[in-house]
């Protein structure tokens, strides 16, 4: 007790404030007992999660703090149900009884609201700042773009947290990216993680949480603050987070589910004094000016193989050490790309749109613009694919779906679709795919897929002229 | 999940870094309903596009067919926060993982089922996996309780492990009935917290 009350008066980073606000306990050597706020299903990750409640004789200890949606596994075909992709209908099936059994909210196919889940989360006002929020995914700390503290969990966990709404975990250590500069045209929140992630490397903040900070990341709407807060993993962060301020107050002051009126004022005094303390001390700070980045697009088998667009692809025999160079070999070698010379010119097969990363309205009017009176080019199968329908429905009220159609695009219905290829929409083998996605591994696609992931401008660029191309001459047409 | 005090088994060397989730373990290895996932474990790199062998992988060889520890580089299980990329693994046959690092989620997701993370300094791992290559049975002994490993060449190293999620794994117990034992403790800090931020506990009708 008189430990906490010491605390206080030192200065404390933000994530410092959250992770106290949500201790019960300190638990054995190393970790605590953490209170969790908020706690969103998807169907492919609980399903061994509810049959551990069975097995126990234990019911959801709380229906109202937990909710599910059906993201991964849904056919994203017009009209779709549970049965249209046969090989996943058992899982869907299974989540939809699992959901009405337990008594669990769940956003149905069918649903108006239904989407991926770390994008109707924060578009419903599910997710808020200052909240403790899990989901069976580890791009749930997607909703750290509004100032959640969200972490990804396995199915064990799921279960655990449906019975017991806690968890017991070891406190991360503190690290702040200090994001300064004016982003140049065409150059996004996307952009901006990918440099970080291909700078510091795939592993850098294992064991961290991730403050966001900075002057280019206060400039960044909430859609280009989840953006960012959604490839935390890749550098190997549970969580990643920008501090709430006036434009997290003003999102949320429309969402459906966020607090209203007296609640919202009474919320929003608390959400004030949720940021870093002047003088707060973080175990490791890194600073990046956005004010040089261009378009920043991957080239091998890791997120962390990023360059700019004008780069070349870098040189094996150049690299730091023996299995850095062995790692290149086999990234150049899967992805049939050559190193010594930039991307621009390489040939696409497929340019997807979409995903918890890029598939909100922003990104999807940033897309439209580039497309716009042009078509696909032959050859090329284009993809959008709305991260909600709720996302599908505000971008049809613009039009935006007769511009993608126009040209030439495939416009579906709302799912994780070719970001993990769990529902039938793939890439077909040896096939290169630019994607709006997170994941560049091997294989993540389809099976021997090629994949380039970018920002959405840059898939579009890619769509119309048949190669990547470096989407800042094509907008000066 | 079984208890785990010392094993000696064949230990299979994947010296790549950054082996994701998704190469252990496909998301369409989803497909069809609940089904045996040992078959499924590394697809990609087993099995070629036709469905045979591929003769250089380890596990391929009749040496490391068998094995049941793995020392694999760094950011082991990266990626993906699938819990199925651990079931893969303990259903092919494996009890532990050797490896310098480990993903954050896929670690925690170990611990939970029982499946052994020994983190050990690289230069301690490519001497393992280089002694696995060489002229003697490819056998390593993890020694949970005395936290010590014993090569194929009868080389010896030590490791870390925190003391709570040890004990843990001997007993075989996940975190699901501990958390359990909070009930009380849980309920009043909800019962505090729903005062004093009573606008997370609003009652949320999806219908």
């Amino acid at each position: 007790m008189s430990e906490s009350v010491i605390k206080q008066s030192q200065p404390r980073t933000l994530f410092e404030k959250i992770w106290e606000a949500h201790v019960i306990a300190p638990y054995g050597v190393d970790r605590s007992l953490i209170y969790i706020d908020r706690h969103f299903l998807q169907e492919t990750t609980c399903f061994e999660a509810f049959g551990r409640l069975r097995t126990e004789g234990l019911r959801v200890l709380s229906p109202g703090q937990t909710f599910g949606v059906i993201d991964h596994s849904v056919s994203t075909a017009a009209g779709r149900n549970a049965d249209s992709y046969p090989p996943t209908a058992p899982w869907i099936k299974a989540m939809q009884a699992n959901c009405e059994e337990f008594g669990v909210a769940l956003l149905d196919i069918d649903d108006a609201r239904q989407g991926i889940v770390h994008v109707v989360a924060p578009e419903l006002g599910i997710a808020l700042p200052g909240m403790s929020f899990v989901c069976g995914d580890s791009h749930t700390a997607t909703c750290g773009g509004l100032g959640a503290w969200a972490f990804g969990i396995g199915t064990s966990q799921v279960g655990q947290v449906l019975a017991s709404q806690a968890l017991f975990l070891s406190k991360p250590k503190t690290l702040r990216i200090n994001f300064t500069g004016v982003l140049a045209p065409a150059v996004y929140a996307k952009d901006m993680i990918l440099a970080v992630i291909g700078r510091y490397g795939t592993a850098a903040a294992t064991g961290y949480a991730v403050e966001y900070a900075g002057e280019a990341v206060r400039a960044l709407s909430i859609e280009g603050r989840m953006t960012v807060s959604n490839m935390s993993v890749e550098f190997g962060a549970r969580s990643g987070f920008v501090a709430a301020d006036d434009t997290t107050f003003q999102y949320l002051a429309d969402r459906p589910f966020a607090p209203k009126n007296a609640a919202f004022d009474a919320a929003l005094q608390v959400w004030r004094t949720q940021s870093s303390d002047d003088g707060a001390v973080f175990d490791r700070e890194i600073d990046l000016d956005c004010s040089t980045l261009e378009p920043q697009i991957s080239w091998g088998t890791s997120p962390q193989d990023v360059i700019g667009v004008s780069t070349p692809v870098p040189d094996p025999d150049k690299a730091p050490d023996r299995d850095r160079r062995q790692m290149m070999l086999k990234s150049l070698d899967y992805m049939n790309v050559r190193p010594g010379r930039t991307l621009l010119g390489t040939p696409i097969d497929v340019a997807f749109i979409g995903s918890c990363t890029n598939g909100r309205l922003s990104d999807i009017e940033e897309a439209a613009r580039i497309v716009r009176g042009r078509s696909v080019a032959p050859g090329v199968r284009a993809v959008v694919v709305p991260g909600s329908t709720t996302v599908k429905r505000q971008a049809e009220a613009l039009g935006l779906h007769h511009v993608f159609r126009a040209a030439g695009f495939e416009w579906r219905e709302s799912g994780c679709s070719m970001c993990v290829s769990g529902n039938g929409d793939f890439v077909p083998a040896g096939q290169r795919s630019i994607s709006t996605t997170n994941r560049n591994f091997e294989g993540r696609q389809g099976r021997d897929a090629r994949t380039h992931i970018t920002s959405p401008a840059m898939v579009a660029a890619a769509a119309v002229t048949g190669e990547i191309t470096d989407v800042r001459t094509l907008a000066m047409k | 999940m079984i208890p785990f005090t010392r094993l000696t088994a064949v230990a299979a060397p994947l010296m790549r870094d950054n082996i994701d989730t998704d190469a252990i373990i496909a998301a369409r290895s989803m497909e069809g309903g609940v089904r045996p996932l040992g078959p499924l474990v590394f697809t990609n790199w087993r099995l070629d596009e036709f469905g045979m062998e591929r003769p250089g992988f380890v596990l391929n060889q009749d040496r490391f067919r068998s094995a049941a520890i793995m020392v694999a580089g760094r950011n082991f299980g990266c990626g993906s926060s699938r819990e199925s990329a651990v079931w893969a693994l303990m259903q092919y046959g494996f009890r532990a993982v050797v490896a310098p690092s480990f993903g954050d989620i896929f670690y925690e997701n170990a611990l939970q089922n029982g499946l052994v993370p020994v983190r050990l300094p690289l230069e301690q791992v490519e001497h393992l996996a280089a002694a696995l290559q060489g002229g003697v049975p490819p056998l390593i002994t993890l020694d949970l309780e005395a936290c010590a490993i014993t090569g194929p060449d009868r080389s010896n190293y030590s490791f870390n492990f925190d003391p709570e999620r040890r004990r843990a794994l001997m007993l075989a117990k996940d975190d699901f009935a501990l958390l359990q034992e909070q009930l009380t403790s849980i309920t009043a800090f909800h019962t505090e917290r729903c005062l004093r931020e009573p606008w997370l506990f609003q009652r949320l009708t999806l219908s």
